[in-house]
């Protein structure tokens, strides 16, 4: 036996360690990677990267078996002739002809009509280039995920205090000594949380998780408050009413950085009712800030004066008349009168937690942030030009996800939670929640959708962003008759503040050609034939569907994957893009940085592999692409190529000639002495490889807090371009945006009109308050027919439908089940491992049953994206992913029939078109006893594809450089 | 018995079951001294594999008083290891110089008697090369010169993000797991076998607020700046009957 002790690692062959960027999820740690033979022996953490600081998760410590998985794509593909799309039969093609086939299709479009072009993408990481492309080759239709992943959270909080969580904020566990997570089980921020929950429960803070299910991050909790989903905003009403009514709120803070003393206008006969009012002898200046021309009432003068005017102080509480006679309150007022009945005892029927329990909590919220302030002696001026000695922070911090967001009532949901969080004075705060640069940003954020359908025009780049943020009803992305331009009908008056996109309806519409047919679908990364698709039998049909003339209804479709997912089946073209050990990427500014609280950070990915195959990135792909098409980003004036590679472009791009602005904000100008703003520098990707991949900008103390009110923080970020403005960001306690969406709803506005069977839902739900409304299904379905609420999480081990191609990884998670609380089991006849059948109103699965707990018992839920179509990801057609686990996905549907004057909309959030995927009931009976113990629906088993690199054998005994073993 | 005893103390109070213990542990030593750890069916039907170090999750109580439970579990490296005096070869044994039990791979054949003996079933038995397999402690890590001293740790130790488990000699009552152990109410896992596991676990703590009722009634309530409190008194007053 060799000696442990004295023989080295490097006895099995020589190793050498490079760092890049994990990928193994969305939340982007520094990693060492070590090779031994051109083989990864080992990924450990990177020790000097902010973000991880060592430390790795499963994810991460088994990207050695996604790099060595048998799902790899290593040839681009096209459909065999006389093979059907579905069938995963392809033949495989030079990359000359792949690119000469798509290069003609698209400039085809391009010249035609660009929005028959429809390009989406998964948690790509890359939606700075992917949407650049889009907008230089002129197509509206394109997003990320984000519609069916959280965009009620960004949108929710963004536009209520400029932020929001994860990538642009969090809560502040350094300093934080109540912590209450609502609707997160695991999270995106995911090492980072790990690290930060720890040492504050090491350092004696109290952890609360309010979920229906108790797992993840909840098992930990000093305190589990199970929740009946969907009815978080009945709850969050119910805090603030309480905190309202026992005077504990922050009130300084409220005065001076939220709108909450601003006088609203009451008179319901004024074109202006409910919004705010303003001084018309200010003068006002163009630009996407809000002036400072609102009123509060002055408590001291008894009169009305400009808000936050030296030596006034707004009233909170009261009703006045304006020396006009204009009726006008408070916005604290109106969310007083707004919660009045949202008793503890009220949301109790609503959520299933005993009154006293939400009475306890909020006390113990308004207690802690008035009792236990943290004064920091760091002296700072706020925007109005106020000095102060000290940061105050009121230690309450609070965290979210998708379990508040995939709600139809999601985004009025987490308002409230904004608006509580606001209360309590944690904004920006130490131990509430702080932002991360580029955030806060004014609310909304300046960039705009087009206006109409003159922003699309052949041959030509989008009269606008992809994506934007409406800021009033003018904002909106439609045409004359006020009907939607996008393929997904984002920014129009079924969903006017999507401002994310909705991917989960790109397929169904395009299908039915409603609004108008497309001819291509490109989509990279995303599982749209699996997991990521709503009623997903039926999506999946959609996508081999023709016309009677025998052509396909969605007429070509591109995939862009490394790996071999259910979608790739459905692909007229295939495209196989790199691992990320493979490639250069950037986490920029421009898209979702990794920035920390105390100022930017970025990153990038250098690969430590060459290219397997010949696989190739996708961020090539698409400068390839722009180069041929000559997309005016891409090339020279005289229409040639401009960028050599990605690594190229990456450092010679600016958003405009000169401007300064790239994709990478470390060591810009000509020898890397400049950051955030500078000329191209050509040594850049050196210079972050020897930083570790990042980019830290450390801000100076007194601009890492308030930092929407803080006049030197706005002002350095205006003068290195993170914001065209540096005017306050006040917070809006009270939405004056969505009030003027409700006014044009209501006739009252000038401009755009919504069409008029619409007209009801926006003045709805179009409401500056927020408010509770059981979610939009429920009101479809028979509640006792189907009286229990099914909803997914993800496992800590896995990331979506990734890794179940993944060894080790499927060893932890190998099938779901349908877990239950005993009670349910008891009242439908069926035992603990039972196999039964999950049904909505929408469609049914057979899965097996498992008790727990550790549920709140009107619920039933799964691990999400466990379950596989037999044959994909390098799988079997035996494994137990497909013939055991299932997918919740089947009885969830993607649009709501009838829902509005007798016609389909998405099965989404009214107000973003955040998809619904957690509002959706069901009932569990047993499977008979002559069913097959195996999971339902079963799809034919799908073949390997040419190239893919497939592992036959029974036995895999890694062990890298094959030294032995 | 050692002078000094290395082993691991697992903060089940931070411990979220992320697993990073688990495959991290796997990464490091499938291409190591002690590997390879095979896994069978690895695309197939039933996968199984070798691991050192698994987690396990269970439920106590019922709703609502309901404690989902993390436990990361791997060899023990008991003072007392019921698996060495079984072992028919001497494979099996307890190194003198830090407590580290180990199976020697060219002495072990395969009989299984260790698996049997152990009471906490954390020995692996990898079928491939027909040896049984366990955790190390990366031994072959934790005295690596060529490492930076603070990377002179378990895979597992040096994963965890939430730092729930800590390496150190037990016996040196200055270590990090020392201390651990004596200021948390850290227990070894069934101390009826006699076995003296080194490695040992720390509990739930709860951290609790204590609201008191005058916490609620304060003279600075905000309500008071806008008029609100205190309500006026209505009805009648001493004034009303009485003229002294």
């Amino acid at each position: 036996m060799k000696d442990p002790v004295t023989s080295r690692d490097t006895e099995f062959g020589p190793s050498e360690v490079k760092t890049t960027t994990c990928y193994m999820c969305a939340c982007r740690c520094g990693i060492r990677v070590h090779l031994r033979g051109g083989e990864v022996r080992y990924i450990e953490g990177n020790p000097d990267h902010p973000l991880n600081q060592g430390v790795i998760c499963a994810k991460g410590a088994s990207g050695i078996m996604k790099q060595y998985s048998p799902a790899r794509l290593t040839r681009p593909l096209k459909r065999k002739e006389g093979a059907e799309r579905g069938e995963n039969a392809f033949e495989p093609i030079s990359w000359d002809e792949a690119f000469t086939i798509l290069g003609d299709r698209l400039a085809h479009i391009r010249a035609t009509d660009p929005k028959k072009l429809a390009l989406f993408t998964g948690r790509d990481q890359m939606q700075a280039l992917t949407g650049l492309f889009a907008k230089q080759f002129g197509t509206p239709n394109y997003a990320a995920h984000g519609g069916f992943c959280s965009v009620n959270m960004a949108a929710g909080m963004i536009y209520t205090i400029g932020g929001s969580f994860w990538e642009f904020g969090g809560p502040d566990l350094d300093r934080a000594k109540l912590f209450v997570m609502i609707g997160t089980a695991e999270d995106h921020h995911s090492n980072p949380m790990k690290i930060a929950l720890s040492k504050f429960k090491r350092s004696g803070g109290r952890f609360i998780a309010i979920n229906p299910v108790r797992t993840g991050y909840a098992a930990i909790a000093d305190e589990w408050v199970p929740i009946r989903p969907g009815t978080d905003g009945a709850l969050l009403l119910a805090l603030i009413r309480e905190i309202v009514e026992m005077g504990l709120f922050d009130r300084e803070f409220l005065i001076r950085f939220t709108n909450a003393a601003e006088l609203v206008n009451m008179d319901p006969a004024s074109d202006e009712f409910g919004l705010l009012i303003r001084d018309p002898s200010v003068t006002a200046e163009p630009g996407c800030f809000d002036p400072e021309n609102r009123l509060w009432w002055d408590r001291l003068t008894d009169r009305p004066t400009i808000a936050r005017s030296e030596g006034s102080d707004g009233r909170l509480i009261g009703a006045f008349e304006l020396p006009d006679g204009t009726a006008v309150k408070p916005a604290f007022q109106l969310l007083k009168d707004r919660v009045k009945d949202c008793t503890p005892e009220w949301a109790e029927g609503i959520t299933g937690i005993p009154a006293a329990t939400i009475r306890r909590l909020a006390h113990e919220m308004g207690v802690t942030a008035r009792d236990h302030k943290i004064e920091l002696p760091i002296a700072w001026t706020d925007a109005w030009g106020r000095e102060y000695d000290t940061i105050v922070g009121n230690p309450v911090a609070f965290h979210s996800m998708r379990g508040l967001a995939a709600h139809s009532n999601g985004f009025h949901a987490i308002r409230a939670l904004g608006i509580l969080m606001s209360l309590l004075g944690t904004i920006d705060r130490p131990g509430g929640f702080r932002h991360k640069a580029p955030f806060p940003r004014p609310i909304p954020p300046c960039a705009k959708p087009p206006k109409g359908p003159e922003g699309v025009k052949p041959n030509e780049p989008l009269g606008g962003m992809p994506l934007g943020w409406p800021a009033d009803p003018n904002d909106l992305f439609v045409d004359a008759e006020g009907e939607p331009v996008r393929i997904d009908k984002a920014f129009s008056w079924e969903y006017p503040l999507s401002v994310h996109g909705l991917m989960h309806n790109v397929i169904t519409n395009a299908w039915r050609g409603d609004p108008y047919p497309i001819d291509t679908l490109f989509l990279f990364m995303a599982n749209m034939a699996w997991n990521s698709s709503m009623n997903t039998v039926e999506v999946r049909k959609m996508l081999t569907d023709k016309h009677e003339n025998g052509e396909y209804k969605i007429p070509f479709i591109v995939v862009t994957d490394a790996f071999q997912s259910e979608t790739v089946a459905f692909a007229d073209l295939v495209l196989p893009d790199t691992t990320y050990l493979e490639r250069h990427d950037v986490m920029s500014l421009l898209d979702r940085p990794i920035s920390e609280f105390d100022g930017p950070v970025d990153s990038v990915r250098i690969p430590v592999l060459p290219p397997l195959g010949e696989s190739k990135p996708f961020q090539e792909v698409l400068i390839e692409l722009g180069s041929r098409l000559r997309l005016p980003a891409f090339v020279n004036a005289d229409g040639s190529r401009k960028y050599r590679d990605y690594p190229d472009f990456i450092v010679h791009f600016e958003t405009e000639p000169g401007s300064g602005i790239g994709f990478l904000s470390g060591w810009r100008g000509k020898s890397g002495e400049k950051f955030l703003v500078g000329e191209p520098n050509p040594s850049q990707w050196e210079m972050y490889a020897r930083n570790h991949n990042h980019f830290h900008y450390e801000l100076p103390r007194s601009y890492q807090y308030m930092r929407n009110w803080n006049r030197g923080y706005l002002t350095w970020a205006r003068h290195h371009r993170l914001v065209r403005f540096a005017e306050p960001i006040v917070i809006h306690l009270y939405s004056e945006v969505l009030q003027k969406f409700r006014l044009a709803a209501e006739g009252k506005r000038k401009g755009k009109q919504p069409p008029a069977h619409l007209r009801e839902r926006v003045k709805d739900f179009f409401d500056p308050l927020p408010f509770y409304f059981p979610p939009l299904e429920w009101h479809q379905t028979n509640t006792s027919a189907f009286p229990l609420a099914a909803i997914t999480q993800r496992p800590m081990a896995m990331y979506h439908s990734w890794d179940s191609q993944n060894a080790w990884l499927r060893q932890i998670h190998t099938h779901n089940a349908l877990f239950v609380h005993p009670s349910v089991g008891a009242a439908n006849n069926f035992g603990d491992g039972a196999w039964v059948w999950v049904e909505s109103p929408w469609g049914k699965v057979r899965c097996q049953a498992r008790f727990t707990e550790a549920v709140e018992p009107g619920t039933v839920w799964t691990w999400n994206a466990v379950g596989k179509a037999s044959g994909a990801w390098g799988l079997s057609p035996d494994a137990n992913e497909s013939r055991h686990g299932f997918l919740l996905n089947h009885v969830i549907s993607e649009e709501l029939p009838a829902l509005i004057s007798g016609r389909t909309v998405s099965n989404s959030d009214p107000v973003t078109g955040q998809a619904a995927w957690y509002d959706v009931r069901v009932r569990v009976t047993p499977a008979a006893a002559d069913e097959p113990a195996e999971s339902w629906p079963q799809f034919t088993p799908l073949p390997q594809v040419p190239g893919q690199t497939g592992f036959t054998g029974t036995l895999r005994a890694f062990f890298a450089g094959k030294a032995r073993g | 018995m050692s002078k000094k005893q290395l082993a691991l103390v697992i903060d089940l109070n931070v411990c979220v079951g992320c697993h990073a213990c688990v495959t991290s542990c796997k990464e490091w030593n499938t291409s190591g001294w002690a590997g390879p750890m095979p896994d069978q069916n690895p695309y197939d039907a039933d996968p199984s594999g070798v691991f050192f170090n698994r987690v396990q999750t269970f439920e106590c109580g019922t709703f609502p008083n309901t404690e989902t439970i993390h436990f990361p579990k791997s060899c023990l490296h008991c003072e007392d290891p019921p698996c060495v005096p079984v072992c028919p070869t001497g494979a099996s044994y307890k190194r003198e110089e830090d407590g580290i039990v180990l199976v020697d791979y060219d002495k072990c054949i395969g009989c299984k008697y260790c698996s049997w003996s152990c009471p906490y079933g954390v020995r692996e038995f990898d079928e491939v090369q027909g040896v049984m397999k366990k955790c190390t402690l990366c031994v072959d890590r934790i005295y690596d010169q060529t490492l930076p001293p603070e990377r002179r740790k378990p895979a597992c130790v040096l994963a965890c993000p939430a730092g729930a488990r800590i390496f150190g000699d037990i016996k040196d009552p200055d270590s990090e797991a020392a201390i651990a152990i004596r200021e948390n109410g850290g227990y070894p896992l069934m101390p009826e076998w006699g076995t003296q596991p080194a490695n040992h676990y720390l509990p739930r703590r709860k951290t609790k607020m204590t609201l008191h009722e005058d916490e609620l009634i304060r003279a600075d309530n905000p309500l008071k700046i806008e008029g609100e409190l205190p309500k006026p008194p209505d009805g009648s007053s001493l004034d009303d009957y009485s003229s002294w």
